[in-house]
């Protein structure tokens, strides 16, 4: 089987790359906008703990 | 209990995640492996059922995130356990995603096979039905300030909601639909090949394991908000 067999699926690619692509984005997303969460709750909480130590 | 009280948990998730993560992607390598390169093209379906290997563990995900999140609800309607709330809200997100994925694949699979994207049969109808329980759910909890409130307002929607998984489950066997029956059942062997077997029980194992990392990460983010002013997140977040 050769890449361009590989990727036609027998003449549904557009099906099956449709499916598996579209849940690696989906999938990507979630832990992209997890981890920017994390960050931005940690920055903040930072800054507030750094304001109660000083107040 | 140790183990339910906000800092503990986040320390230990902290120490899980990493490890289910790094399952889930070499789970996920060889379920493709033998879902593309190792399991044989479908005699009836060409190479077009391969949509299975991602499209049943999506839907299995999708009914069994929601029975755990009724679960956690359960154990905050009763003993008022905030870390079963804190479970239960961010289990829905990647609930609500994997619901979109089986629906999304589902579509893929169903023009190819049976000529149409979407039939408003009772499987895809009450699927759907599931989507928007969880996109309920989650516009709810943010839609109630108070946290005690929300988490009991929540916590009864998916007690509710949970009537529809077993609905789903069995509704191609209580209704005429175009889906198929169920090809794996504790009961009876697989009707399928081996290799397409084994490659679907690893996807679902590694979908399991990306839930478990993704929605313990989205605890922990969760439980730092929630304990802002207790002395051990400071410790944290300054990096102590």
């Amino acid at each position: 089987m050769n890449m361009s067999e590989f990727f036609a699926m027998g003449g549904y690619g557009l099906y099956v790359w449709g499916s598996y692509g579209v849940t690696a984005l989906v999938l990507a997303i979630e832990v992209i906008m997890l981890l920017q969460r994390k960050k931005s709750v940690q920055r903040r909480l930072a800054r507030l703990t750094a304001e109660r130590v000083q107040a | 209990m140790k183990f339910s009280s906000p800092r503990n948990f986040y320390f230990l998730a902290g120490r899980l995640i990493p490890w289910c993560a790094v399952a889930a992607a070499v789970l996920a390598l060889i379920g493709l492996y033998l879902g593309f390169f190792v399991a044989p093209t479908d005699y009836r379906q060409g190479d077009s059922y391969r949509i299975m290997f991602i499209h049943v563990p999506a839907a299995w995900m999708s009914m069994f995130i929601y029975l755990v999140m009724a679960g956690y609800s359960v154990a905050n309607l009763v003993w008022n356990i905030k870390l079963s709330d804190v479970m239960a809200g961010a289990l829905a997100p990647t609930g609500a995603l994997f619901t979109f994925i089986a629906l999304w694949t589902g579509a893929l699979w169903g023009k190819p096979t049976w000529g149409t994207w979407w039939v408003w049969d009772m499987r895809l109808t009450t699927e759907l039905i599931l989507l928007f329980l969880y996109l309920g759910y989650i516009a709810l909890r943010s839609a109630i300030d108070d946290p005690r409130r929300a988490a009991r307002a929540s916590a009864l929607l998916a007690l509710v909601g949970s009537v529809n998984v077993p609905i789903i489950y069995f509704s191609v066997k209580w209704w005429n639909t175009l889906h198929q029956g169920a090809s794996v059942s504790i009961t009876k062997a697989p009707t399928m090949a081996a290799t397409m077997f084994a490659a679907m029980i690893v996807m679902a194992f590694a979908c399991w394991m990306y839930t478990i990392a993704v929605v313990l990460a989205r605890a922990r983010a969760e439980i730092l908000e929630r304990e802002k002013h207790m002395g051990w997140v400071a410790e944290v977040v300054n990096g102590a």
